[in-house]
């Protein structure tokens, strides 16, 4: 390795040198590229559709007999948690589970007959689903609830 | 200040460059075989990746693993490349480890105070080989099942350990799920805390002690690391890198039936190619030689050649180059023969 001939065409041997650092930067992005993308397309294509499921419309809870006025249980609708509750005069109310805070599940608290978040102290009211406490910024989304020939039936709001 | 002026201050990198500028690598014309160990460390490294990909979808289990392996392969967009790659690489990296372990023993680059780097190199080979051997039965197919349990069966006849070894590796008296779940832990993980310091002290080694020019070159003719070598290196990484990914994506690796304990095994069946020498010997020994249990003289001889191997730095000792050449050359003969005639007694069954 000498630098003589580089000197002794100074000119040239400039932009030629450019030329080949460029062609070199360019060849070497393109293989940058040509090991990144499947890499990248790799790691991708496993996530897609994996926490949605199938879609699902209606879920059947079962008769109406079996829940007791004031109580409530999660279950799952499609592949995300609610909440369906039971009121005292007898009405049923559904909900998603997802605290509209940062994602946990929420329960329903008997004893104190409010929704609450075990994470960040969120509380939602049970008849509306409204956040009426701590950071939750919007209110759980609605469930319909009928109870056709006795069996209580879920379906998206 | 500039990027390169920043890092200098914190971590001297000038010091480290006048390092590489002042490290030589000698020049003569042998000197091409230097090049092996740095194309086994770019295949390594390509296993690192590609293995560290494939863990992300891989699910062993009795069920779980062919089919995990089956949707690589199938559903997840390059997952057949990138399976490929790997299989492909591992096959490159132990034939480079080959002719790099080879061209050392020739150069007589083991003799002092190099005998460390040789021991660090032929553990690296081994546990290079045990690499192979756990990860070959992952996709749980049906060949992978056999070559397990024929490569257990023969480990089990080895002497001495051989059959508290085999039992513990398999789990059990079969393969099965449980030889599954610790081949998957000894390829993804108690392998590699073995195999990274390792490697770290063979290179550290090669570092402090630079490459050793063999005994017939006389002329001390070298050239510098950085940039001249270096570059050469960089060169003879991208060629492997283009030669890998021809392979993997024209010859991609295939996945055969699920394993099934209830098939027998099929025609043809044979180890990988960098077991096949000691399968071979194993054929062709009679199953009694004399009062002795041929596979079990069989494997003594593998064995005992190995060590006598793996401790040529303290039977030559700087006056021995002629033996040496002449164990080497009956080493590379006897290992040729033994393949070919393994490949040759397999061919057109399978």
């Amino acid at each position: 390795m000498t630098d003589t001939p580089q000197t002794a065409a100074a000119p040239q041997g400039l932009s030629r040198r450019a030329l080949g650092q460029g062609l070199f930067a360019a060849a070497a992005a393109l293989y940058t590229a040509a090991l990144a993308w499947p890499i990248f397309r790799y790691l991708k294509s496993g996530t897609q559709g994996a926490d949605e499921g199938p879609q699902v419309n209606e879920v059947n809870l079962g008769a109406e007999k079996d829940y007791l006025p004031g109580s409530g249980k999660l279950f799952l609708f499609g592949s995300k948690p609610a909440l369906i509750l039971r009121r005292k005069d007898g009405h049923f109310v559904a909900l998603f589970a997802t605290c509209t805070h940062l994602g946990c599940t929420v329960k329903f608290a008997q004893d104190q007959d409010r929704i609450t978040c075990a994470c960040h102290g969120g509380v939602y009211d049970p008849d509306t689903g409204r956040n009426i406490g701590g950071p939750p910024p919007a209110p759980l989304k609605p469930l319909v609830v009928s109870t056709d020939g006795g069996a209580v039936v879920v379906r998206r709001a | 200040m500039s990027v390169h002026a920043w890092l200098d201050e914190r971590i001297g990198l000038a010091d480290f460059m006048s390092f590489l500028r002042k490290k030589e690598v000698p020049d003569h014309r042998h000197a091409v075989w230097y090049f092996f160990g740095g194309m086994t460390l770019f295949f390594f490294m390509m296993q690192v990746l590609t293995g560290l990909l494939l863990i992300v979808y891989y699910q062993p289990g009795s069920d779980s693993s062919y089919g995990s392996v089956q949707r690589i392969t199938s559903q997840i967009e390059f997952g057949w490349l990138i399976r490929s790659v790997h299989s492909w690489s591992a096959n490159l990296m132990l034939l480079s480890a080959f002719f790099h372990m080879f061209s050392v023993f020739f150069m007589k680059a083991y003799r002092a105070p190099r005998e460390l780097t040789w021991w660090s190199g032929m553990g690296l080979l081994g546990l290079g080989m045990g690499f192979g051997f756990s990860g070959y039965l992952l996709p749980w197919d049906q060949l992978a099942y056999f070559a397990t349990k024929i490569g257990l069966d023969v480990m089990e006849k080895s002497p001495f350990i051989g059959k508290e070894l085999a039992t513990m590796l398999r789990g059990g008296a079969d393969v099965g799920v449980i030889t599954l779940q610790r081949f998957y832990a000894l390829h993804a993980a108690v392998l590699p805390v073995l195999f990274m310091p390792l490697l770290l002290l063979h290179l550290w080694l090669v570092q402090k002690h630079g490459n050793a020019a063999p005994p017939s070159v006389t002329e001390k003719k070298s050239v510098p690391f950085f940039p001249t070598f270096f570059y050469k290196d960089l060169m003879v990484w991208f060629l492997c890198l283009n030669l890998l990914a021809l392979l993997a994506s024209l010859w991609p690796w295939d996945l055969g039936p699920q394993a099934d304990k209830l098939a027998a095994a099929p025609d043809g069946i044979h180890p990988e190619w960098y077991f096949m020498s000691q399968f071979q010997l194993l054929k062709f020994i009679p199953g009694k030689v004399g009062p002795v249990d041929g596979e079990l003289l069989g494997m003594g001889l593998f064995g005992a050649g190995g060590v006598l191997w793996a401790l040529v730095p303290l039977w030559d000792r700087g006056s021995r180059g002629r033996l040496v050449n002449l164990v080497g050359l009956g080493a590379v003969i006897v290992l040729l023969v033994l393949t070919i005639w393994g490949y040759a007694g397999v061919a057109g069954k399978g």
